[in-house]
């Protein structure tokens, strides 16, 4: 394992392109975290302080961090989907192959480096979010900073499922503009399955039929935190209430769809003919 | 364990095209075979489906006598296929590095391997920037990285020019005097000739010959006739039992022969029968030339 995630490693961090896309994707996040927790003065007329809202106060902290930080992902996404096209354009796959990499090998290394980099996103996301919680936070209760850190599980779950998704799209369409189109493709058709039940059925019913597909389950893996955040301002307005929390089923979709993704990938380049 | 590899009924097909039609040979340790074939005669197919890359529809191959498993196999083989392949924003040096890494085998030998093809003052140079001979000699130096038993080579100088073209050649005669076996796909005869002690020779994924060089070239060879009696000389040589054929190209007559004969021994008789010869010529056919034959005949 540890001689596929060099070699891959190997592919990526040589290639100045992808080492900046990597930085975007994973540094970028923490950046605009760490400023929004900066106290700016706007030249003594006000001040804006984002710590003031109580967005960094455990547990509301674990989504609000992992929910913005997952934003960023598309950038590590293109990653992904030119780590495949690029081995198909430099025909470098084949080469590999001859060289005595395995098909499965292959596409293994790719997905030990979705892992390691969703492992290390996820890592880096919780020091910080813990350093800000433990900053401003007006909560510091072991207990309740624990609390609701299932969110970080859901984040990482999150990014594995989302780049084997990408990877499976790479390995498809072989391009990696396709591959891109085809996400947005699935994007699209996610939502016209969502507006046809609802047409037909109705709207409960087709959420949870979407709720099945990948990109709409991985998306109800995190839910947006703003609802929330106004919940905590209002807290006697029961038209804001909703249901952010973690769903075990929606964890146990994605992480299905991974599997299948990577299974995928793995027999249709075993059926090609390089 | 003298069998590097053995091909049984081998049958590659794409849609309704058949590439490699049930090809049988072997490979022993220590020779250099030659695949010849036109283009399109599935010379790279049959060699992409023993190296792993191309599924096969039907037949056996087996490396090490199926001692060994492709993949176990293909770690102790080194092949360069058609185009060199490598990452272009990666360095000679790193290229060769990744191929290490794949192999299972230590980074020390990259500066000796470089050495050999002429590439080591370029290490540090970017792969996307080498000319295409020395991509080509990059790859012969990256599939010398584990000290393969066999080299596969398929055409190796296609697209380059004279000097790279000699400068392929120069370094495979040397690896192929210090006893790798090397196993050289090319439609390019002369190069064959000059480097391959056996030939497989494919025509639309047939096998139609396979054995030694010489055999395939030991043939009576011909005459090559030029006279004012032509027709006296046409009638002559249709009448004797030596040969089996003439060909008529405005004055040059060729003449193959089936049974050896001398050119003095002819001449002796032609001029009995009061021919006067203006031109004779007794020749062997090259390679090239019994290799259309061969080609044609199907």
């Amino acid at each position: 394992m540890k001689r596929l995630i060099k070699i891959e490693l190997q592919k990526l961090l040589l290639n100045r392109t992808s080492k900046i896309l990597i930085f975007i994707s994973f540094i970028l996040p923490l950046c605009v975290i760490l400023l929004s927790s900066i106290k700016i003065n706007f030249f003594g007329f006000f001040t804006l302080e984002l710590g003031e809202l109580g967005i960094f106060n455990f547990p509301i902290i674990w989504q609000i961090t992992t929910y913005f930080s997952a934003l960023f992902k598309f950038f590590f996404a293109i990653v992904v989907v030119s780590m495949v096209g690029n081995e198909y354009s430099n025909k470098t796959l084949k080469q590999n192959l001859i060289d005595g990499l395995t098909k499965k090998e292959f596409i293994l290394s790719k997905f030990y480096v979705i892992i390691f980099f969703s492992l290390v996103s996820t890592v880096i996301i919780f020091i910080l979010s813990l350093i800000l919680g433990l900053i401003y936070s007006s909560y510091d209760e072991f207990n309740i900073i624990i609390r609701e850190m299932e969110f970080l599980i859901a984040y990482f779950v999150k990014l594995v499922g989302f780049f084997s998704f990408c990877l499976f799209l790479g390995v498809l369409a072989k391009r990696s503009a396709f591959a891109l189109a085809f996400l947005f493709i699935d994007l699209i058709l996610e939502w016209i399955v969502l507006g046809v039940i609802t047409w037909k059925g109705n709207y409960e019913l087709a959420q949870k039929v979407q709720g099945l597909f990948p990109l709409t389950s991985m998306s109800n893996l995190i839910k947006q935190p703003f609802q929330r955040i106004a919940m905590t301002k209002f807290p006697g307005n029961s038209d804001i209430i909703y249901d952010y929390s973690v769903h075990f089923e929606t964890v146990l979709i994605v992480i299905t769809w991974t599997l299948i993704f990577i299974y995928s990938s793995f027999s249709i380049l075993k059926k090609r003919d390089l | 364990m003298n069998s590097i590899l053995n091909i049984s009924n081998l049958t590659k097909k794409f849609g309704h095209l058949t590439a490699v039609k049930n090809l049988s040979f072997n490979i022993e340790k220590g020779n250099v075979y030659g695949i010849l074939g036109p283009n399109g005669s599935g010379k790279s197919t049959t060699l992409g489906i023993v190296l792993n890359v191309v599924n096969k529809t039907s037949g056996e191959f087996h490396w090490y006598d199926g001692s060994l498993t492709t993949h176990q196999a293909l770690k102790k083989v080194g092949a360069i296929i058609e185009r060199p392949n490598f990452y272009p924003y990666m360095t000679a040096y790193q290229n060769l590095k990744l191929v290490c890494r794949i192999k299972e085998i230590s980074h020390d030998s990259i500066n000796k391997t470089l050495e050999i093809v002429g590439l080591l003052n370029r290490k540090d140079y970017v792969f996307d920037n080498f000319s295409l001979g020395m991509k080509q000699r990059l790859a012969i130096a990256s599939a010398l990285l584990n000290d393969p038993e066999i080299l596969i080579l398929d055409e190796p100088t296609n697209g380059l020019d004279p000097q790279g073209i000699h400068q392929i050649r120069e370094i495979i005669k040397k690896i192929a005097e210090a006893g790798t076996t090397i196993l050289l796909a090319s439609h390019l005869l002369d190069e064959v000739e000059k480097v391959c002690s056996h030939v497989v020779v494919l025509n639309k994924g047939v096998n139609i010959f396979s054995g030694r060089v010489d055999e395939l070239i030991s043939s009576n060879g011909f005459f090559e006739l030029k006279t004012s009696q032509q027709d006296e000389l046409i009638d002559l040589i249709d009448s004797h039992t030596n040969f089996v054929r003439t060909k008529i190209e405005g004055e040059l007559i060729t003449a193959f022969l089936k049974l050896p004969m001398e050119a003095e021994e002819f001449n002796k008789l032609l001029f009995k029968n009061g021919i006067i010869l203006s031109h004779l010529v007794k020749r062997k056919e090259s390679l090239e030339e019994q290799f259309l034959q061969l080609t044609e005949n199907e």
